[in-house]
């Protein structure tokens, strides 16, 4: 394994003795991923440490390792690190669907709740509580999963002319979004007052009492989507550049793009279907990493990163900042999110003007 | 003068090899508009070959085509004699460059790094950078004249110097073939001639075969080694733009009135369009 700088490229190429593989690294993104990881597992002891019971920090480390007394064990296990791990995984995913989505889309608004994926499970998930009356967990998240691919399947069928592109995506999106959620709504106004209030707590996105029941199959699917998101990753660059200079250059534009979606959908799902529709980490995760990576590419591991320390973090400040109330970490991500995108969408205008 | 009835042969460069690039019966169509019915065409190997035409003759459809950005309807495009879409993408993508008429950088995006995202068709998932990206990278770089703003963000860049890095994205593609099209439009007129005295310095030195769609007649017949002058989706005339425009020949392609007299500097055809009198009587 040796390191060397690249006299034209930022960064350093770390290369195996045979040059089978050289991996171009830089500085800047990576030294920014390690520090996200550093937070992102301090946050982590932080989560776990502090409740109605807190523990010290020592103690977390400790019975993390396998050590500890019998009653902190069962706290951190069996309480609250299901939680924690529930939280940086369903963040990370959402946030590396949203840079993906956002590069396909071109448009720092193309994320999953504004092209209408999430409502779509929304509608999946609270059909199975309000009409089924199935509250089981695994019905209810076989429902998210289900509304949130079929809306899929909609938007990118009526978007496709000739392959895809992106701002017909965003705008067949929000249309089916709308539709998604005005009959999500529709269900509520019909179903019991108990299943509509066990919906409206789950539409509003909660990581509330999440077990490893709802951790290990999102894992599963993490373990597979993940690395096929890194993989595509490549082509995702390469589009970067228009379909035409992609498609030159030997992409595949339209199956990769297609591959990409579905990977992108399949993370939304996922992480839906375990924590329910969680406002703004898809939209705002990538465009933070972005600008603190300064990057150019679509930065997945960073957004994915970023994506899980937002996520953790709105969730420590849902639980203490209000503890009495267990507030749904979506209403949280939603107020930060709200308040970002607005801020964003200003200080881009007032760029452009002034450009 | 070469007529276009044949085509299969290249029109100069004396070998009897089959050109690398070639389409027969080629129909190219948009939706239900065919555009291009029945033509045959080769790019003569080595030359600067540059298609010519009225608006919507069809010559855009056929470099789009040529560079498999249009699946034909009919007929076929050989690369090296076999069908370019039966080939793999990046095994194409090493042989065959295209600078399309409207790229798109991404966000902030640097010099240096735009231009390594040519080497794409080189590389593999485990090895993303190779001793031979690097030095293509720097080639392509130096062959543009761009070296001294590899640092720089894309958007801050004048137009021309934007064009002269894209077309550095292409060449570090390291293909033999390259497909302009349009490589001059939205440049002013100096901007035009350093963009084409590059385009023929890599054939001259670097020995590529280049194939662009131009506006300019004039540019065409200064820069043009083989010249295919087109019209209505057909080829009317192509060869040496010296032996073959002639007035008659504008006539027919454009439907302008002209004269054309040797070019002061070069001594290529250079036409100049007839005054308003002598066209309305």
């Amino acid at each position: 394994m040796s390191v060397e700088a690249p006299r034209i490229l930022p960064g350093r190429v770390v290369r195996s003795p045979r040059g089978r593989v050289a991996l171009r690294v830089e500085r800047r993104p990576f030294v920014v991923g390690c520090l996200l990881v550093v937070l992102v597992v301090l946050l982590a002891i932080v989560g776990i440490a502090t409740g109605d019971y807190p523990l010290s920090p020592r103690e977390v480390v400790e019975t993390l390792l396998g050590g500890g007394d019998p009653s902190s064990a069962f706290i951190v296990e069996t309480l609250r690190l299901p939680r924690v791990v529930c939280a940086l995984l369903v963040g990370g995913a959402l946030g590396l669907a949203g840079a993906i989505f956002q590069s396909i889309t071109r448009n720092p608004l193309g994320s999953p709740e504004i092209v209408g994926f999430t409502w779509g499970s929304a509608a999946g998930a609270v059909l199975v509580i309000t009409v089924i009356g199935s509250s089981t967990g695994a019905a209810v998240s076989g429902g998210a999963v289900l509304g949130g691919v079929l809306s899929a399947v909609l938007v990118v069928g009526l978007a496709w002319r000739h392959g895809i592109q992106g701002y017909r995506l965003v705008l067949v999106g929000i249309g089916i979004g709308l539709v998604t959620r005005a009959f999500t709504e529709y269900l509520l106004t019909r179903a019991r007052v108990e299943d509509a209030a066990q919906a409206a707590v789950w539409i509003a996105g909660s990581l509330n009492g999440r077990g490893w029941e709802q951790v290990r199959p999102l894992a599963l699917a993490l373990v597979v989507l993940v690395p096929l998101a890194l993989t595509l990753g490549r082509t995702l660059r390469a589009l970067e550049l228009g379909d035409d200079a992609a498609r030159a250059l030997g992409a595949r534009v339209d199956s990769g793009r297609l591959a990409l979606i579905g990977v992108a959908v399949a993370l939304t799902a996922v992480a839906t279907a375990a924590a329910g529709p969680i406002a703004f980490v898809a939209l705002a995760a990538p465009q933070v990493a972005r600008r603190i990576t300064r990057g150019s590419g679509p930065g997945l591991l960073p957004s994915l990163l970023m994506g899980a320390l937002l996520l953790e973090a709105s969730d420590c400040a849902a639980q203490r900042v209000w503890p009495a109330q267990q507030l749904p970490v979506g209403i949280v991500t939603g107020a930060i999110g709200g308040i970002y995108l607005a801020w964003l969408l200003a200080s881009e205008w007032r760029g452009r003007r002034s450009g | 003068m070469t007529e276009a009835d044949g085509g299969a042969t290249p029109a100069e460069g004396g070998s009897d090899a089959p050109a690398r690039l070639s389409g027969s019966g080629l129909r190219l169509a948009y939706d239900d508009r065919l555009v291009v019915d029945g033509l045959d065409v080769a790019i003569p190997d080595g030359s600067f070959t540059v298609v010519v035409g009225p608006n919507a003759c069809g010559k855009s459809t056929l470099l789009r085509a040529l560079s498999r950005m249009l699946k034909p309807r009919g007929g076929s495009v050989l690369l090296d004699g076999a069908d370019i879409r039966s080939q793999p993408a990046k095994a194409v993508a090493r042989r065959l460059g295209l600078l399309p008429q409207s790229p798109t950088a991404p966000d902030a995006i640097t010099v240096a790094d735009l231009v390594g995202r040519g080497r794409y068709p080189h590389q593999k998932l485990l090895r993303q950078w190779s001793p031979d990206d690097e030095r293509a990278v720097s080639e392509a770089l130096a062959a543009t004249a761009t070296t001294d703003l590899a640092e720089r963000a894309v958007d801050e860049l004048s137009g021309g110097q934007r064009q002269r890095v894209w077309l550095a994205m292409v060449l570090a593609q390291e293909t033999p073939l390259l497909l302009l099209d349009e490589p001059t439009t939205f440049l002013d007129v100096a901007h035009q001639i350093e963009v084409l005295d590059l385009c023929a310095d890599l054939r001259e030195r670097h020995g590529r075969t280049l194939v662009a769609v131009l506006h300019d007649l004039n540019h065409a017949c200064r820069y043009a080694t083989h010249l295919i002058a087109m019209r209505d989706g057909r080829i009317v005339a192509e060869g040496d733009p010296s032996e073959i425009v002639d007035a008659a020949l504008v006539e027919r392609v454009f439907g302008l009135a002209c004269r054309v007299v040797p070019d002061p500097e070069t001594g290529t055809p250079l036409v100049v369009p007839a005054a308003r009198r002598s066209r309305v009587g």
